[in-house]
């Protein structure tokens, strides 16, 4: 279009209906925040996690004990003044072990959540959108990780590669890719016979501009609902890896070696120190879960105002 | 508006589009050919399934991977057809812009308007800044007749009326100056009164730019009021093609005649609308000959279920696929 065309020529146009007062006029980041922050169980949530990761990877500061100071003249110890959680039977301060441990399993499950996440998005959207053949290999591979028992694999792998925390990681997001591969592909699929994805190919747009700009962006709410499930389903994982002995290895500890080794105490006075490490992962994935619940309506765009 | 002489902006041969189903091949337009020159507005008519759809699909190379083209697309002296998908994407959106029916659902429900008006500029020239792109985003909301353009620019489709989402469709379809604006049935989700502003917004556009308009629709009283020329398709196939005003006044096709008598007119007081009798047969049991014989009241089984017509030449400008148009038009007349 020239120049001259840029001017207005609608100027003779029949008068246009009155529209309707712009309907806000706040940036959307901020409506964004104003939807979660009116989430109550999601700001609950957001709170005890901060918390949590405050006081966990703070935990060189914040710990009364330093990480694996033992005591063993003191020994097993009840809660008191000085040790709040008690102690454990080699005179560990449970309440500083419960931090650092929780170092250990926080960073496992976030750093789980995002790689798988990442890793799940790519590969079902590519799977949704190209479709075909491509589609067909990527789900009977999905199909096969599925099938696989979740544990095996992890002893199996761990037992190989060393149950270092980073391998723990790997093997943790290979095993978790599967899930958000499978969401993703199934809406992709519907969104890619909407008529908008048909639009950016009519003005010109490439498939990767399409997968980018147009597809994933309406995948948010999905996609930050599944990182939280992630997250907390990487805690559990691993939980159970570690409380199994193929996981964290002690002197390193994390919740579910913790578990592993207080479930030696069931029967005896110290019996309670099961629920302490149980107590964190459980409020850990429902203050995660929460916070995805809130990130979901936060980013619908059609939600309230 | 109409320029004969000038070449085409788009000429179209014997275009056939084939779908391969589980129930055998389906043909979905039949050997379609017509002209599109510059500034001209043609005026695509039919029911749903007449090909319409399919046609502008494979004009603009977005088929569905199990359908083919035959024939041959000349676009700007390209062949359409022939080209890869990276030079059929330079064309899209560029030199060919689609405005489609439903804006809302064409629309990104997750993108401003304005980001998408500036990114149907930005997909063909990436060289512009930021700010520019702006500029000339809030420049083209202006052009289709979006009030305060520059508050509307942020907002989402949800939060704007039919018309004004319908608008920014077209803003996108003329953001790169198009030589063809294929418009699918742009008014038909809208209110009448919305219908006209949008309808002018168009002509208006291409009073300024020179594009050719191609607007489908199942509306006659749209064609009526833009389109400088017609096309009637049934069945895949081109029924009748004429300029306007000779159409609504002398169609040459009974089915053309059919359409018009199904219309209402606030200027003769009908008993009550014709209507045709029967339903356009499934594209997988087309009958033999003329694909409108079997509903017609003027086929001679003889010849309607045995010829298959060409388009015949009324006049200079006005063509029809009925054998028996000489004789239809001695009884009617």
């Amino acid at each position: 279009m020239t120049d001259s065309a840029a001017a207005r020529i609608v100027d003779s146009a029949p008068p246009t209906a009155p529209s309707p007062a712009p309907a806000r006029d706040k940036p959307r980041h901020r409506i964004v925040l104003e939807r979660f922050l009116r989430h109550r169980p999601a700001v609950v949530g957001l709170l005890i996690l901060t918390a949590l990761a405050i006081s966990c990877f703070g935990a060189s500061w914040i710990a009364p004990f330093p990480h694996n100071r033992q005591d063993l003249l003191l020994g097993a110890q009840q809660p008191s003044s000085a040790h709040w959680l008690g102690t454990d039977s080699l005179g560990r301060d449970y309440l500083s072990e419960l931090l650092f441990a929780g170092r250990v399993s926080l960073a496992i499950g976030i750093c789980v959540a995002l790689l798988s996440t990442v890793v799940g998005t790519a590969v079902g959207a590519i799977a949704g959108f190209v479709g075909g053949w491509a589609d067909e290999v990527i789900m009977r591979v999905t199909d096969l990780f599925l099938i696989v028992p979740a544990i095996a694999v992890l002893a199996v792998a761990l037992e190989s590669l060393g149950p270092s925390p980073v391998t723990i990681v790997l093997v943790l997001a290979a095993l978790g890719w599967t899930m958000i591969a499978r969401v993703v592909r199934a809406q992709v699929l519907t969104l890619r016979n909407k008529e908008f994805i048909q639009a950016a190919r009519v003005i010109g747009a490439s498939n990767p501009r399409i997968v980018v700009r147009h597809l994933l962006p309406n995948l948010t709410g999905v996609i930050a609902v599944n990182v939280s499930l992630a997250v907390a389903s990487a805690i559990i994982l691993e939980s159970t890896t570690s409380f199994l002995g193929f996981g964290i290895q002690p002197p390193q500890s994390s919740w579910g070696n913790m578990l592993s080794q207080a479930a030696g105490l069931i029967g005896t006075s110290q019996a309670y120190l099961l629920y302490v490490p149980g107590l964190a992962i459980l409020i850990t994935v429902l203050a995660v879960n929460f916070v995805g619940d809130g990130l979901r309506d936060a980013f619908d765009p059609q939600g309230r105002q | 508006m109409m320029s004969t002489d000038a070449s085409p902006v788009l000429s179209v041969r014997d275009l056939t589009v084939t779908y391969r189903t589980d129930s055998g091949p389906v043909t979905a337009v039949e050997r379609l050919s017509f002209d599109v020159a510059p500034g001209e507005t043609l005026g695509i008519v039919g029911e749903s399934g007449s090909g319409k759809s399919a046609a502008t699909m494979a004009i603009m190379g977005l088929l569905p991977r199990n359908a083919t083209a035959r024939g041959s697309v000349l676009f700007g002296g390209r062949e359409l057809l022939d080209l890869s998908d990276r030079e059929l994407r330079a064309v899209r959106g560029n030199r060919i812009a689609v405005v489609f029916q439903d804006a809302l659902a064409a629309l990104n429900p997750m993108m401003t308007i304005g980001g998408q008006v500036a990114e149907a500029v930005s997909v063909h020239d990436a060289s512009q800044g930021r700010r520019a792109l702006r500029e000339r985003t809030v420049d083209l909301l202006d052009l289709v007749g979006i009030a305060s353009p520059r508050d509307r620019v942020d907002q989402y489709p949800h939060e704007l009326s039919g018309g004004m989402r319908q608008r920014v469709m077209i803003a996108m379809g003329i953001a790169n100056d198009p030589a063809l604006l294929i418009a699918d049935e742009p008014t038909t989700a809208l209110d009448v009164t919305v219908q006209a502003q949008v309808l002018d917004v168009i002509e208006r556009v291409q009073d300024r730019t020179d594009t050719a308009v191609l607007l489908i629709t199942h509306d006659l009283g749209v064609v009526a009021g833009i389109a400088d020329r017609v096309m009637v398709m049934y069945c895949g196939r081109k029924l009748e093609e004429s300029p306007v005003d000779a159409l609504f006044h002398h169609p040459a096709h009974p089915y053309t005649t059919g359409l018009l008598g199904a219309l209402p007119r606030i200027d003769r007081r009908a008993a009550r609308l014709v209507q045709i009798p029967g339903q356009p047969p499934l594209p997988t049991e087309r009958p033999t000959g003329c694909p409108f014989q079997p509903r017609c009241a003027h086929a001679v089984p003889a010849v309607c279920g045995e010829v298959d017509p060409a388009p015949l030449a009324v006049d200079t400008t006005h063509t029809t696929a009925c054998v028996r148009f000489h004789e239809i038009e001695s009884v009617t007349r």
